[in-house]
């Protein structure tokens, strides 16, 4: 259900990145005759994407299917509570979309300040009930990820099978343990944050608002504390399909376990402390952001330790390139470029020039798009036979990686360009100078639209054809739990619960 | 798996239950009527707002209801909660009580923010409605040692009392834990009270002035989560009219206790940080 829900939301989200795409495409107005109504479609992909397509995906879909799978539990700890996280989904997604169809600023509909929401603009540039929808749908998104948070990390804690030991668990869990230690943490935060620009826009508050006393970068300071661990939420899970993928294509155990699972602790830990390097302009202390700059360079260590041991796992393996594999090594080599820009980015004194550029697109689609987005495809040409019994072509997987993988990057790859040479973001319009690389930056948004066509196509193959899947049909190299069972799994798997020895993860 | 319905764990495998989807409905209807409310939205001559809210308030009230009254039964009547279930359902309330630690940062965040860089000369327009201290220009604040003072005395009484009715529980003497019950609940509503005249006598409110927002936002929310744990606090007290909680097994009565010292705590921190340091000796006395 949360796929399902995900895939619908990724098209909606889609379809607005699209027009944006199309817009941009040329110089001047084409689409948008209310530049107004670009900057909202803007807000709207962008708050989509994160907390309706990448969140309910991982962490709805695959941790819900996966982590019990994984550590040999019959269901989640409160599966009721795990329905209403569900639930609270659609209504939080209709609230966002009611708001993309009422008043925000005067004279046009939805809210257009970005998915940052910041005051000013937020409390007296948009009046309309637009963004108080807005906000009500990220408190209902956030009660969920937090209900969901609870219950994922009573489940890793308490229902391990007999004998796995935390240190014997699978990478996919221990990458949702973090995950969810983060949403539990950071979540509040925001809607503390969201409340109080709630009460500002309604009941004439001033937390923000500095001719009563108040302070506009207070909601930066509490966004972002909320804002830069939700990243790594987005990007920690797939960190854990991706180590399984690599291992079971590789037919070898995953390189440095331990190290893999710490390096996710270390991320999501100063993952908290990093928050203020999405605010160099903002005028803060220059010892201030030398600590933040540090603070956020450190962030490569333990990412650097997950890429080469995802290396090392592959030298000198038995390697398949199956169409799951080529979207995890695909993933590897994208998000890395993503990582070595954003190691340039923490550079206050570079982000002088780069803030609120096009680099910085450039640089959060490469992680999310081309990282989160690529372990989300990863995951659904790994798992696929196992939750529906079928199997997908492999030519299909392999076709639409390519297409993808060709797409994307010449989608995001020029927006590096565009971005060095100035291209400030949020414009629906831009000189002339710019009009050549951001024609091919649209032409690769089609191609990876056309991507999802041959996706679907998969589906509609896997479900029309006869062949089902065996139980392990990736062969040997797929030792967790889950390849054990049917597929698809019996509705509450485990009723005698599988005893671990030995020392496999 | 020779027989696909024998159950060899001691997990609790739940029936289905409409009120996940009873709740998130009412919590939608519930944000749609709120926002009606606050914009004076009119719909056919008529402002629907506070009827929308309310209808999906008491669809929320009656789904923690129902919700709550079944995971009981399923406690005292089905046996359903195993030892490790149990264990769930402390990892849970120990998760549900950080998240909502951290919900309280946010406002003492804002009020660190505040009263901390009242005077910081780069904030030309902060500086000059604060007059560069705190509390700002013109704001009357409460006298600390006053009605805040007895409403500690009462919140620390009555977290001597909860300790008392758990003491008395474990022991077996169920008088004890009623009367104790009876005085934490009339003490927490005595603090309620105490807190509402303070707020209707407050020479500052909760729009206009940073002082009145952060006050209010934060004092506000505290005493909202006094409320709820008098609430919880009062379910237990009827909970051992009827017989429910052992010397064993008295999961609800702890919960509800350990939400009642959150409580307390958060409420030292406000007194501490909101009321005394925040009045004329304390944020006053920083350099600015």
């Amino acid at each position: 259900m949360y796929l399902i829900f995900a895939i619908v939301a990724g098209l909606v989200g889609g379809f607005l990145s699209i027009m944006m795409r199309l817009e941009l495409a040329e110089p001047g107005l084409q689409y948008f005759t209310n530049p107004q109504t670009y900057n909202v479609f803007v807000t709207g992909h962008g708050l989509i994407m994160v907390f309706f397509v990448v969140m309910p995906a991982v962490i709805g879909g695959y941790g819900n299917w996966f982590v019990p799978l994984m550590i040999g539990a019959p269901d989640m700890a409160f599966p009721r509570m795990n329905n209403i996280s569900f639930w609270l989904l659609p209504a939080s997604l209709s609230l966002l979309l009611i708001s993309l169809f009422v008043e925000g600023a005067p004279g046009s509909n939805g809210f257009g300040g970005g998915w940052t929401v910041y005051p000013p603009l937020s409390v007296a540039g948009h009046p309309g009930p637009a963004l108080d929808f807005g906000i009500l749908s990220l408190h209902l998104a956030g009660a969920s990820s937090i209900l969901g948070a609870i219950n994922f990390i009573t489940t890793i804690l308490n229902m391990r099978a007999p004998g796995m030991t935390m240190h014997k668990m699978p990478l996919f869990a221990w990458a949702l343990l973090v995950t969810a230690f983060l949403l539990l943490l950071s979540l509040p935060v925001l809607a503390g944050a969201i409340t109080m620009l709630l009460t500002d826009r309604n009941f004439g508050t001033s937390f923000f608002d500095p001719t009563n006393g108040g302070d506009p970068i207070l909601y930066q300071h509490l966004f972002w504390f909320f804002g830069h661990p939700e990243v790594y939420i987005m990007i920690l899970p797939g960190f854990g399909i991706v180590s399984h993928i690599i291992s079971t294509f590789s037919k070898k155990p995953i390189f440095g376990y331990l190290g893999m699972a710490y390096a996710m602790v270390a991320i999501g830990a100063v993952g908290f402390i990093v928050w203020a390097h999405h605010m160099y302009t903002a005028g803060l202390a220059l010892n201030t952001q030398r600590y933040f700059v540090f603070a956020t360079m450190v962030i490569a260590v333990p990412t650097g330790v997950k890429i080469f041991s995802w290396i090392a796992t592959m030298w000198g393996g038995s390697i398949r390139f199956s169409a799951a594999m080529h979207w995890a090594v695909g993933f590897i080599f994208l998000f890395t470029v993503g990582g070595v820009t954003g190691v340039v980015l923490s550079n206050a004194g570079l982000d002088r020039n780069l803030h609120n550029t096009y680099y910085v697109v450039a640089h959060f689609h490469y992680v999310l798009s081309l990282g989160a987005v690529f372990s989300i495809f990863a995951a659904w040409y790994y798992w696929f036979p196992k939750m529906y019994g079928r199997i997908i072509p492999e030519w299909i997987g392999k076709l639409h990686f390519w297409v993808a993988f060709v797409g994307a990057n010449v989608l995001f790859f020029p927006m590096h360009f565009t971005g060095l040479a100035g291209m400030p973001r949020h414009y629906v319009d831009y000189p002339e100078a710019f009009a050549g690389w951001n024609k091919i930056s649209s032409f690769g948004s089609y191609i990876f639209a056309f991507g999802l066509l041959i996706f679907f196509f998969g589906i509609y193959k896997a479900f029309t054809s006869p062949v089902r899947a065996a139980n392990s049909p990736w062969g040997e190299g797929a030792t967790t739990l889950e390849w054990s069972l049917t597929s698809p799994p019996p509705h509450h798997q485990f009723e005698i619960l599988p005893r671990i020895s030995g020392d496999d993860h | 798996m020779a027989d696909a319905h024998a159950k060899n764990h001691d997990y609790h495998i739940v029936d289905p239950s409409p009120w996940p989807f009873v709740g998130s409905l009412s919590a939608f209807i519930t944000a749609v009527g709120a926002i009606m409310w606050m914009k004076a939205i009119v719909i056919g001559g008529l402002k629907p707002g506070p009827v929308v809210f309310a209808l999906g308030f008491v669809g929320i009230l009656y789904t923690m209801l129902s919700w709550w009254s079944d995971v009981i039964n399923e406690a005292q009547l089905r046996g359903n909660h195993t030892r490790i279930v149990q264990m769930h359902h402390r990892y849970g309330m120990i998760m549900f009580i950080a998240s909502e630690v951290m919900f309280f940062v946010a406002w003492f965040w804002a009020f660190f923010d505040s009263s901390i860089y009242a005077g910081e000369a780069k904030s030309f327009l902060r500086f000059s409605f604060t007059g560069g201290h705190w509390p700002p220009n013109g704001v009357e604040v409460l006298d600390p040692w006053h009605f805040p003072l007895i409403n500690t005395l009462l919140l620390l009484t009555s977290s001597t009392t909860v300790t008392w009715a758990h003491h008395a529980l474990l022991h077996n003497d169920r008088d004890g834990v009623k009367q104790a019950l009876w005085l934490t609940v009339i003490l927490a509503v005595c603090f309620t009270g105490v807190q509402g005249y303070e707020y209707t006598h407050a020479a500052f409110g909760f729009a206009g002035n940073i002082y009145g927002a952060t006050f209010f936002m934060a004092t506000g929310f505290h005493g909202f989560h006094v409320i709820v744990g008098t609430i919880f606090l009062a379910i237990c007290l009827l909970r051992t009219y009827q017989g429910d909680f052992t010397p064993e097994r008295h999961l609800g009565f702890e919960f509800a206790a350990w939400y009642w010292h959150f409580v307390d705590v958060v409420w030292m921190f406000l007194y501490v940080s909101i009321y005394l340091w925040g009045s004329h000796w304390g944020a006053a006395a920083l350099p600015h």
